[in-house]
């Protein structure tokens, strides 16, 4: 039996960005806020130390500050008629533990989507026609738009200070920028970081052949800055031990470097660590949340009563504590009925490696940073025309390369064996000549009516709970668009000097043991009425109007473009609708 | 409860642990020498750079078999096990380390039976390479063994162990990174982000031979 804690205004689950950024934005409004977190409290004096943060094997290769799938993990199967297994240990993507989320592990690649993404559906029948599209592919309208976010995408940067170049301002295209993105109604807070070697060949390359490079917007700060909270960010120092790491030198824009010390300061709010949150609590008619429950790190579980429950966790957690709740109607790929768990979608990742020579060409790839490099857009979203290829959708295109570190520079040219003397002699010959780059075509993966979640029916989590049961392959569309990116970065490379070019698109089957991203999206997504979406524009249930499920499980498809800046603006989207709208009445925010 | 402050402290830094000199945690005797005459074919010794032996590829593996990597501590480990598709990832209920150690075992017995009674460390280089070439494509086979598998899981572990930090008892004195040319976790490379197609000349640090450690 739990016991009962006295009432909270706001109970929150999960503190990484969403639930910092909302638990700043309502203790501002002056309610009382308990954000529950499952992973333990991390700063950077004590996680992230200078003198040992840049530990390959202990934070990339071991995951050190990831979840455990001892802790929890998900079920996979390609497609619904295989028995679906437990991803036994991380592979296709790496879910984050802890305050801070996503946010301290992250590359800090800090995109905004294109006006079109958010008018999909619209927008590609209008351009192509209805026919254009697969019978089976189910993306949608997002119910919100580019204009609509514009405001909270600025206020998000602003606050992690992303360095950039803006390609448009109000609407007037800027030299060095990305001539494809939204009106933005103001400059990056700071300009963009320096490149090196590769990333500069890249774009000499690109210009070449006719496109418009410019820099990839970082959260790898490339100037000191103080945010509007007054929490100030180091510079980036090109260490190349970004992404799966902690920054250890306060220059990559996290909640603890942006938000936490501001939050944790104010007597109306706090954070419990390594608690867990069982499931949201209905009253008896199913309408309204009372609240959580929790299990402490003791084992003792405890109920939380509060007037309004924010799921800010990641998106997998969220959609399974919807179906654990019994919030929402679960989803029926047979039927297409039922909204928690619809439209789960990832990313489609590609790349090429490039062998140069090596008495030519030395990029030092260890000097570099987590959202350095040089992109094109021509070929992402909707930006070019598809009439004749096939397929929809599209990424960005870029020598991202983020660092050099050596278990994960191993490319040595086809044909070496794979040990003995050759072998060494090629690792020896290729490391500093060698353009490898996992990110280099991040692609769309857009949403079909059997890619789904639901809860497993065998395999349970250690509180004897379901695990998720994510159900999802490849389908051609996206397989296409990879093929067409890959040989489009790939000529890039010639252009460059490689000697050497070895295309990798992406190939089916889905495989839960291939680095993809960690950008899980959907299975609580938003929309513009009950019957096709699980929230509202606000982000608030349709089913439980006192209950708000914020991040990427709100992403009705994925777009080519990494999410959290969208995350970002979407929580001050959510905010904002709370502050200015729901406090006044609390009720449904659109009425159906 | 975390409530109005940041709840640093003080001493609280989780620093790695030290790999320790001497001899083996994990393996036996035999199983040591098994596995230090397996690393060094796989990356043999050459004029410049040591080879799988001497950077400690063998000490690296026992070291991790012995901890929660060689428990698949992180893993999930809840049943029902069973085979899945190749998508779905490694479905076994035994550990790496007991994965190991069959394997050890099984490849000590084909080889005495191949050759003459001898084990795999008292083969030429040759007939060592010839095992390891038939393991990798699967014609050597295992007594209740995946040959391939256990083929890719000593290679993977070699060149971990050859390329991580020497902090974990390989890449001895950094020869690996001094032989690829990464100069090691400097931590700022300012100076060095403009300075296009040019060798880097700073001198080649791990975590515990830079100026920041101080454990």
């Amino acid at each position: 039996m739990a016991r009962k804690l006295p009432r909270k205004d706001v109970a929150i689950v999960g503190l990484g960005w969403t639930g910092s950024i909302l638990a700043q934005e309502l203790t501002d409004e002056g309610l009382d806020v308990v954000a529950i977190e499952r992973g333990p409290w991390r700063d950077t004096a004590t996680d992230f130390l200078i003198s040992y943060a840049q530990d390959e094997w202990r934070y990339r290769l071991q995951h050190e500050l990831f979840l455990r799938p001892a802790q929890t993990t998900v079920t996979f199967r390609n497609n619904a008629n295989q028995t679906s297994l437990p991803v036994r240990n991380w592979g296709a993507f790496m879910l984050g533990n802890g305050v801070g989320g996503g946010g301290v592990h992250w590359n800090a690649e800090t995109f905004r989507f294109l006006p079109s993404d958010f008018v999909l559906r619209t927008h590609l029948t209008q351009r192509y026609g209805a026919n254009f599209l697969p019978a089976d592919m189910t993306i949608q309208d997002w119910g919100v738009t580019f204009d609509d976010l514009e405001p909270h995408y600025d206020q998000f940067e602003y606050l992690c200070g992303t360095s950039g170049t803006a390609g448009n301002i109000k609407g007037v295209i800027q030299e060095g920028g990305n001539p494809f993105e939204g009106p933005r109604s103001q400059p990056y807070p700071t300009p963009a970081q320096k490149q090196g070697y590769g990333h500069v060949l890249f774009a000499e390359a690109a210009k070449q052949l006719g496109y418009k490079p410019f820099p990839q917007p970082s959260g790898n700060l490339s100037q000191a800055y103080t945010n509007p909270l007054g929490v100030k960010l180091g510079q980036c120092t090109y260490c190349g031990f970004c992404e799966w790491f902690g920054c250890a030198n306060y220059s990559k824009a996290s909640p603890q470097t942006t938000v936490l010390p501001v939050l944790l300061r104010k007597s109306n709010f706090e954070a419990r660590t390594e608690c867990e949150v069982m499931r949201i609590n209905l009253d008896s008619t199913g309408k309204r949340a009372t609240g959580v429950t929790y299990v402490d790190s003791s084992g003792t579980e405890w109920e939380q009563p509060a007037d309004l429950v924010l799921l800010c966790a990641f998106q997998l957690f969220n959609v399974q504590l919807l179906l654990l709740s019994g919030v929402g109607k679960p989803y029926d790929p047979q039927s297409g009925q039922g909204q928690i768990g619809r439209n789960f979608t990832h990313q489609t990742m590609s790349t090429a490696v490039g062998f140069f020579d090596k008495d030519k060409y030395n990029f030092n790839p260890f000097v570099a940073s987590g959202a350095i490099g040089m992109c094109i857009d021509e070929f992402n979203g909707d930006n070019f025309d598809h009439r004749q290829l096939g397929f929809v959708g599209g990424g960005y295109i870029g020598q991202v390369r983020t660092n050099g570190r050596p278990l994960e520079s191993m490319a040595v040219p086809p044909g070496t064996p794979a040990w003995g003397a050759k072998w060494k002699q090629a690792l020896r010959d290729s490391y500093l000549s060698t353009i490898i780059c996992g990110g280099a075509c991040h692609a769309s993966f857009y949403s079909y009516r059997d890619i789904y979640l639901d809860l497993d029916p065998v395999y349970k989590d250690r509180f004897g709970r379901p695990l998720m049961r994510m159900t999802i392959d490849f389908h051609d569309n996206e397989l296409k668009m990879s093929a067409f990116l890959t040989d489009k970065y790939a000529e890039i490379l010639q252009k460059m000097g490689a000697t050497q070019v070895v295309k990798q698109p992406r190939k089916g089957p889905y495989d839960v043991t291939d680095y993809q991203t960690s950008h899980l999206c959907g299975g609580a997504i938003m929309g513009e009425k009950p019957d096709n979406s699980a929230v509202n524009r606000y982000l608030q249930s349709w089913d439980v109007p006192n209950l708000f499920v914020v991040g990427a499980s709100a992403f009705p498809q994925n777009a080519g473009y990494n999410p959290t800046d969208t995350v970002g603006a979407l929580a001050y989207w959510s905010a904002k609708a709370i502050r200015s709208q729901y406090l006044k009445n609390p009720g449904p925010l659109i009425h159906a | 409860m975390i409530k109005g402050a940041l709840p640093w402290q003080p001493g609280s830094a989780d620093p790695p642990s030290l790999a320790t000199p001497g001899g083996w945690h994990f393996f036996t005797a035999q199983e040591g020498a098994t596995v230090e005459a397996f690393v060094d074919r796989l990356i043999p010794p050459d004029p410049e750079t040591p080879g799988g032996k001497d950077c400690g590829c063998a000490v690296f593996i026992d070291r991790q078999l012995a901890g929660p990597y060689g428990r698949n501590e992180a893993y999930y480990m809840m049943g029902p096990f069973q085979e899945g598709t190749k998508q779905q990832g490694p479905q076994s209920a035994a550990t790496t380390a007991q994965h190991y150690r069959n394997a050890l075992v099984a490849l000590d017995a084909a080889c005495r039976e191949k050759f003459g009674g001898k084990a795999f460390a008292d083969l030429s280089d040759a007939q060592k390479d010839d095992v390891i070439g038939g393991l990798e494509v699967g014609s050597f086979k295992l007594d209740g063994v995946d040959s391939k598998e256990f083929f890719v899981q000593v290679l993977t572990d070699t060149r971990n162990g050859f390329l991580a930090d020497p902090i974990y008892g390989g890449n001895k004195d950094l020869a690996a990174w001094k032989m690829i040319g990464f100069p090691g976790t400097h931590y700022d490379y300012r100076d060095w982000i403009d300075r296009h197609n040019e060798r880097v000349t700073l001198p080649v640090v791990g975590i515990s031979t830079h100026p920041n450690w101080s454990k």
